[in-house]
C-alpha cells in the first residue's frame, strides 16, 4: 500500500513538470504584453522597456523558466505584478474560500446525487426515476456559468431568497455551491443508477435474495458497495473539475477564491500570480486522482491483492 | 410414495409476460419431496428446470410470475407470501445453490461473512458464535483451514471450494428443502463427484431434502431417489430412479437416455433426438414433442395427453398409456 503511495506520487511528478512547462510557454506565446497591460496606453516605451528588465522578461525564455523552476523549489513563486505582493500569501487567503465552496459544492453532488441514483434504480423506469433522471440531465447539459447565471437571476434577483453576490454568510453560499454541484450531482446520479442497475442483475444479487435478504438489505448490503466502485473513482475525480468549475462559479457569484484570482491574473497578463494558481490547482487535482486511486483500493478486495 | 411429503408443489404454472406474448415457462408442474430424499429433475436447456426452482424460491423477476398452481412447504402455503415473510423462509427452510459458484459470490466480502449472514438473518445469536458455525460448516462441507477460508475472497478460492462455500451457506441454517441448480456443471468431472457425494451426505445427515436439477442422466442414476423429467415446460414421465432406467416408458425418456454415449456397445455416430426444443409461444397443438417424436401417431398432433400410471408411482404424458389412471388434473 505505502509503495503503492510512493509510487503514484512519483508518477505525477513528471505530470507536474509538464504542466509548469506547459503554463509557462503559453503565457509567453499569447499576445498582450504583461507590462504594457501593466502600465496601460500611452507609455513610454523606454519606460516598459525599463521595467520589463527590472522583473526579467528581457532575458532568454529558458534563463527565466529555470529560474523561476528553481525559486519554486524553495517555495517562492515570485511577486504579483499588479498586487505586488508575495503569489503563495495571496494563494493561501483565498485557497480558503474555494475549498468551502468546493467542499458545500461536493457534498450537495455527492447527497444528492448518490440519493437520486439509488432511488432512480430502485424505482426503475417509473415517475421518480424519470423525474431525477431529467433533473441530472439537465444538470450534466448545462454549463456551470449558465447554471449559475439561471440560479442568480431567478433566486438572487427575481426572488430575492439568496444575495446576488458575495460570500460571506451560509445565505449567500448556497447558490454558488448548488451551481457547481449540480452538474457533479447530475452525473453521480447517472451513474450510480446505471451501475446498481446492472450490478442487480448479478448472480450473487440472486444468492443474497436466496439466502433471506429483503429488497432493501440486497441493495444496501450487497448491490451498493459493487456499485459504488467506479463511482467513488468519479466522485474523486469531481475535484478536478470542481476546480475548473469554481473559477466560472466564484466570477459570477464574487467568491474571492482562486478561480476569481485567476481569471484576475489572466486579464491582466499578471504571469506570476497565473502560474502560481494553475501549479496550485494542479498539485489538488494530483492529489484528488491519488485519493480516489486508494479509495478504490480500500473498496475493491481484487484490486488490494495485485498492490 | 407414502413418506412424508415436506415440499408438496401442485400444479405450478409460470409465465413470462413478453412483448411477443405470454410464455408458459412452466406449465403445470407436480412435484411431491419426501422428507430426506433426492428428487431429480431432468431436461434440456429451456425445458423449464430451472424456472421451476426459481419458481418455487419466489425468485422469478419480473417480466415473470407464478400463474396459477400452490406450493406447500411442510403443510404451509408459500405461494404468495409478503416479502417479509418469503425472506424468513428462503435460507432458512429453503435455500438454494446455483449453477455458477465464479459468480454466485459477492466479490467485495469475505466468503466467510456471506455465510455468517445466513445465521445472523435467520437466528437470533452472536456475531462470534455464528462464526464458530460458520468454521464448523466449511468444515463438513470439506473446506481445508476453515479458519483462513472465513477471510479469503471469492476470487481467492477455486470453483470447486467455491461451491463448497455455497453448499456451506445452504446448509447452515439446516433447511427443510435444498434446491440445487445444476450444481456441478461448471466444475471438472473429478470434483463433480465429490460435490455430489457431499450433498448426499450432509442431506442424510441433516435430514434435509434435495431437488436436484441437471441434465445429467448419469447424476440422476448415481444420487436421486425419484426422478422428474421435463420437457417444454411440463412434466413428461416421473418414476422412482430405478424404474425410470428399467422400464422407461416415454419416448422422449428413451430418446435422452440414448443419446449418452456408452463404451460397451460400439456406434459409429452418437443418437441424437431430431429437431429442437419448441419455441414455447407456438407450441404444437397436441403433445408438445409430437413433432420430434419417433413414435408419434396421428392423434398425437392434435390430442394433449394427460400423465397416466404406467406402474406404482410411475406416471407418463403420453398418449400410448391411456389406460392407465390420470395422475393431474387435466
Amino acid at each position: 500500500m505505502l509503495s503503492k503511495v510512493v509510487k503514484r506520487i512519483a508518477i505525477s511528478i513528471p505530470v507536474l513538470i509538464g504542466v509548469v512547462l506547459l503554463i509557462f510557454i503559453m503565457l509567453r506565446v499569447v499576445p498582450g504584453d504583461p507590462v504594457a497591460t501593466m502600465m496601460g496606453e500611452h507609455v513610454n516605451p523606454a519606460m516598459i522597456e525599463k521595467i520589463s528588465a527590472e522583473l526579467g522578461l528581457d532575458q532568454p525564455l529558458y534563463v527565466q523558466f529555470f529560474k523561476y523552476v528553481g525559486n519554486a523549489l524553495r517555495g517562492d513563486f515570485g511577486t504579483s505584478y499588479r498586487l505586488n505582493r508575495n503569489v503563495t500569501q495571496i494563494i493561501l487567503e483565498s485557497f480558503p474560500h474555494t475549498v468551502k465552496l468546493s467542499v458545500l459544492a461536493a457534498l450537495v453532488a455527492w447527497i444528492i446525487g448518490l440519493v437520486a441514483g439509488i432511488v432512480a434504480a430502485i424505482r426503475q423506469n417509473r415517475l421518480l426515476d424519470r423525474l431525477f433522471m431529467g433533473c441530472s440531465l439537465v444538470g450534466v447539459s448545462m454549463p456551470v456559468f449558465m447554471t449559475a447565471l439561471v440560479l442568480q437571476y431567478v433566486f438572487a434577483f427575481k426572488l430575492q431568497w439568496f444575495p446576488i453576490s458575495g460570500f460571506d454568510s451560509w445565505q449567500a453560499m448556497i447558490l454558488p455551491a448548488i451551481a457547481l454541484g449540480w452538474n457533479s450531482a447530475g452525473s453521480i446520479a447517472r451513474m450510480t443508477r446505471s451501475n446498481l442497475v446492472e450490478i442487480l442483475q448479478n448472480d450473487y444479487i440472486r444468492t443474497a435474495r436466496a439466502k433471506g435478504l429483503r429488497e432493501h438489505g440486497v441493495i444496501i448490503g450487497h448491490a451498493l458497495k459493487n456499485a459504488m466502485l467506479p463511482v467513488v473513482t468519479m466522485m474523486a475525480l469531481q475535484i478536478s473539475s470542481m476546480l475548473s468549475g469554481a473559477v466560472l462559479t466564484e466570477s459570477v457569484f464574487g467568491v474571492p477564491g482562486i478561480g476569481r484570482l485567476s481569471v484576475n491574473a489572466i486579464e491582466t497578463r499578471d504571469m506570476p500570480l497565473l502560474q502560481g494558481t494553475v501549479i496550485f490547482t494542479t498539485i489538488i487535482i494530483i492529489l484528488g486522482n491519488l485519493i480516489a486511486d486508494l479509495l478504490y483500493n480500500v473498496l475493491d478486495p481484487r484490486i488490494r491483492e495485485g498492490a | 410414495m407414502n413418506e412424508s411429503v415436506v415440499l408438496d408443489v401442485k400444479n405450478l404454472k409460470s409465465h413470462f409476460f413478453t412483448a411477443k406474448g405470454e410464455v408458459p415457462a412452466v406449465d403445470g408442474v407436480s412435484i411431491q419431496v419426501p422428507a430426506g430424499k433426492i428428487i431429480g429433475i431432468v431436461g434440456e436447456s429451456g425445458c423449464g428446470k430451472s424456472m421451476t426452482a426459481m419458481s418455487i424460491m419466489g425468485l422469478l423477476r419480473y417480466p415473470g410470475r407464478v400463474v396459477d398452481g400452490t406450493i406447500t412447504l411442510d403443510g404451509r402455503d408459500i405461494t404468495h407470501l409478503k416479502p417479509k415473510e418469503l425472506s424468513q423462509v428462503r435460507g432458512n427452510e429453503l435455500s438454494m445453490i446455483f449453477q455458477e459458484p465464479m459468480t454466485s459470490l459477492n466479490p467485495v466480502y469475505p466468503v466467510g461473512v456471506q455465510v455468517r449472514e445466513a445465521i445472523l438473518l435467520h437466528q437470533k445469536t452472536t456475531k462470534a458464535e455464528a462464526k464458530q458455525r460458520v468454521l464448523d460448516i466449511f468444515q463438513a462441507v470439506g473446506i481445508p483451514e476453515p479458519e483462513k477460508r472465513y477471510y479469503n475472497y471469492p476470487h481467492q478460492l477455486s470453483g470447486g471450494l467455491r461451491q463448497r462455500v455455497m453448499i456451506g451457506m445452504a446448509m447452515v441454517c439446516r433447511p427443510k428443502v435444498m434446491i440445487a441448480d445444476e450444481p456441478t456443471t461448471a466444475l471438472d468431472v473429478t470434483i463433480e463427484a465429490q460435490i455430489l457425494r457431499l450433498m448426499k451426505r450432509l442431506c442424510a445427515e441433516q435430514g434435509t431434502s434435495i431437488i436436484l436439477i441437471t441434465h445429467n442422466m448419469g447424476v440422476v442414476a448415481e444420487i436421486c431417489d425419484y426422478v422428474y423429467v421435463m420437457y417444454a415446460g411440463k412434466v413428461m414421465e416421473q418414476a422412482e430412479t430405478f424404474e425410470l432406467f428399467e422400464h422407461t416408458k416415454h419416448p422422449y425418456t428413451q430418446g435422452l437416455l440414448k443419446s449418452i454415449p456408452r463404451l460397451d456397445e460400439k456406434a459409429d455416430r452418437l443418437y441424437t433426438i431430431e429437431g429442437v426444443v419448441p419455441n414455447l409461444l407456438h407450441l404444437p397443438k397436441g403433445c408438445s414433442f409430437c413433432t420430434r417424436c419417433d413414435q408419434a401417431q396421428e392423434r398425437c398432433f392434435t390430442e394433449k395427453p394427460g400423465l397416466y400410471a404406467a406402474a406404482d408411482g410411475h406416471g407418463v404424458r403420453c398418449l400410448k398409456y391411456e389406460s392407465g389412471v390420470k395422475m393431474d388434473g387435466e
